[in-house]
């Protein structure tokens, strides 16, 4: 495959030239994706689990076989195991109200990373003070990255979940996973995946790793806005109380009480999102069309061109692995003594999109002593012309500001 | 862009004269973004109705640090009422609500800002002192 042919699958680049390196927040769509999503429109819409009609089985049997091909996609045992929610955030909400609450009890332990996405980070906070619990975290290295002896001990007999993301968002540091999770399961743990960053860059197997649950959302693996995914080991998802309530995911209510559907209807309460789900199956289509093996020899190619170019300017403090092999496909950056808004704006303004912020990470951040930093990150779209394009942009903007920035 | 990133803005956003904190001062007022993490604090010593010093402290980018920078220079020396003209007609401006040349021009340097109206990412980055001054202003019932 080649990436030219590739970027011609999106049409955003059609009319528009844009460096877009703000993946990590959310990809693109191929051309693909949005005609299937307009096709289930289209030909098959009406309100799945409903009606008795054709069309809405149609919608159901759209909804459903998606279900089946999302637990084949991340080898899950049975497709109940897979649920659809709003976003990665809702998943890890899920899991914390359902059964961080009911789990941990009083001066038990929830160990996460210093890394995590607020996402996997504030509903933690929340059940550990209401559980009386005590929220521990594992901290980064001086090459940002989580060492064994930093996993081993903070993770204890004490320890009732590990959260951890598989990907950073900010460093892009991959974090050896099924080592965290092999050694959380021996102390009697349950581990959490936040694999958001991680599923668009490369395979996921659940079962190979052993994870507990792991969350994803659709939008940054080339599906629409607004899906996200909770994967859960059938046996604890049963154990679980629902989260939502509402409709369809009941099997009978009476005034005062009301017995729960099985899985997975339990935890999907009030029509769902087909559209979306039907998106994301076109985007998993669209990467096994492309494959792993080749996603991952392009983006390899592209981060270690990036991390070479942009090792060259010697105004930028780069906060990254030194251990490529351990770099997925986010690069932060700052250049020394300007605000990373300041260099956001003007490099938007020669089209090369980055984020500037704290990248919902401020734990993190200040762990590391800033207040924010430009994040570029890629996706199979990327050619190395857009490298060099920030590159030059880069080298703009320390021009207009070097005479300002105080030594 | 580069219009954007002007002189004024380049100066005073990078390296302001008016960073410091005030020997004494009557009123002071933390305004944030938490959004971007820009952080910033006004001092003001008023001789009667009179803003006789102003300074700030903080961090932020640098449009919000020029814009900080050149509201102290703006509203130094005018009486509260002038400053809440001021303040007034400098958020009108960004919100792209006054255009009018002749009522801009009590804005003084602060009408470097004004391209900020086009680029809608920065109107918080431009409007966070001012808006912290305004609420400075009322909170002390001035």
């Amino acid at each position: 495959m080649n990436v030219e042919e590739i970027k011609k699958d999106f049409p955003i680049f059609d009319d528009k030239d844009i460096v877009y390196l703000d993946s990590g927040a959310t990809s693109q769509r191929p051309k693909y994706v949005l005609d299937e999503i307009q096709k289930y429109y289209n030909n098959k819409n009406a309100n799945p689990h409903r009606g008795a009609y054709s069309l809405s089985v149609e919608s159901t049997e759209e909804y459903e076989n998606t279900r089946k091909r999302i637990a084949k996609f991340i080898n899950a045992r049975y497709p109940e195991e897979i649920i659809f929610s709003k976003n990665a955030s809702e998943s890890l909400n899920l899991i914390a109200y359902s059964y961080g609450l009911n789990n941990v009890k009083k001066d038990d332990e929830v160990v996460i990373s210093i890394m995590e996405h607020h996402s996997n980070l504030v509903p933690w906070q929340f059940v550990a003070r209401k559980t009386e619990s005590k929220l521990k975290y594992m901290y980064i290295n001086d090459e940002y990255e989580l060492t064994k002896e930093e996993i081993e001990s903070k993770i204890t007999d004490k320890t009732k979940i590990v959260g951890i993301t598989h990907v950073s968002n900010v460093l892009g540091t991959i974090n050896n996973i099924k080592e965290i999770i092999k050694y959380a399961h021996k102390k009697g743990a349950v581990v959490i995946v936040d694999a958001s960053q991680s599923i668009p860059h490369m395979k996921i197997d659940v079962q190979e790793l052993d994870a507990d649950f792991l969350v994803f959302s659709g939008h940054k693996m080339f599906a629409p806005l607004g899906l996200g995914i909770l994967y859960g080991k059938k046996e604890i998802l049963n154990k679980m109380d629902p989260f939502l309530m509402g409709g369809d995911m009941i099997e009978y209510v009476y005034e005062q009480e009301t017995t729960f559907a099985p899985l997975p209807n339990k935890f999907e309460a009030g029509t769902q999102n087909v559209g979306g789900v039907v998106g994301l199956g076109a985007a998993m289509d669209y990467i096994e069309k492309i494959g792993y093996d080749e996603i991952e020899r392009m983006e390899k190619e592209l981060v270690r061109y990036a991390r070479k170019e942009l090792s060259k300017l010697d105004f930028l403090e780069l906060y990254m692995t030194p251990n490529e092999e351990n770099h997925s496909a986010v690069i932060s950056f700052n250049i020394k003594g300007v605000h990373p808004h300041d260099v956001a704006s003007i490099l938007d303004s020669d089209g090369v999109c980055v984020r500037s912020g704290n990248h919902c990470a401020q734990p993190l951040l200040r762990f590391m002593g800033i207040d924010s930093t430009c994040r570029a990150s890629f996706s199979i779209y990327n050619t190395k012309e857009d490298v060099d394009r920030l590159v030059s942009s880069l080298r703009k903007v320390y021009d207009m500001f070097k005479g300002f920035v105080k030594k | 862009m580069d219009e954007m990133y002007n002189d004024i803005i380049m100066e005073h956003g990078m390296n302001s004269y008016n960073k410091k904190k005030l020997d004494t001062c009557d009123f002071c007022e933390k305004g944030h973004n938490p959004n971007c993490g820009d952080d910033i604090t006004i001092e003001v010593k008023l001789d009667g109705d009179i803003i006789e010093d102003m300074a700030f402290t903080g961090y932020g980018c640098a449009i919000s640090q020029a814009s900080t920078s050149v509201m102290v220079d703006t509203l130094k020396g005018k009486n509260i009422k002038e400053a809440k003209e001021i303040i007034k007609t400098f958020i009108e401006m960004i919100k792209r609500e006054i255009t009018d040349e002749k009522e801009l021009e009590k804005l003084e340097d602060a009408i470097a800002f004004r391209n900020v109206s086009n680029m809608p990412a920065r109107v918080k980055c431009a409007l966070l002192a001012w808006h912290t001054m305004e609420d400075l202003l009322e909170k002390n019932g001035k």
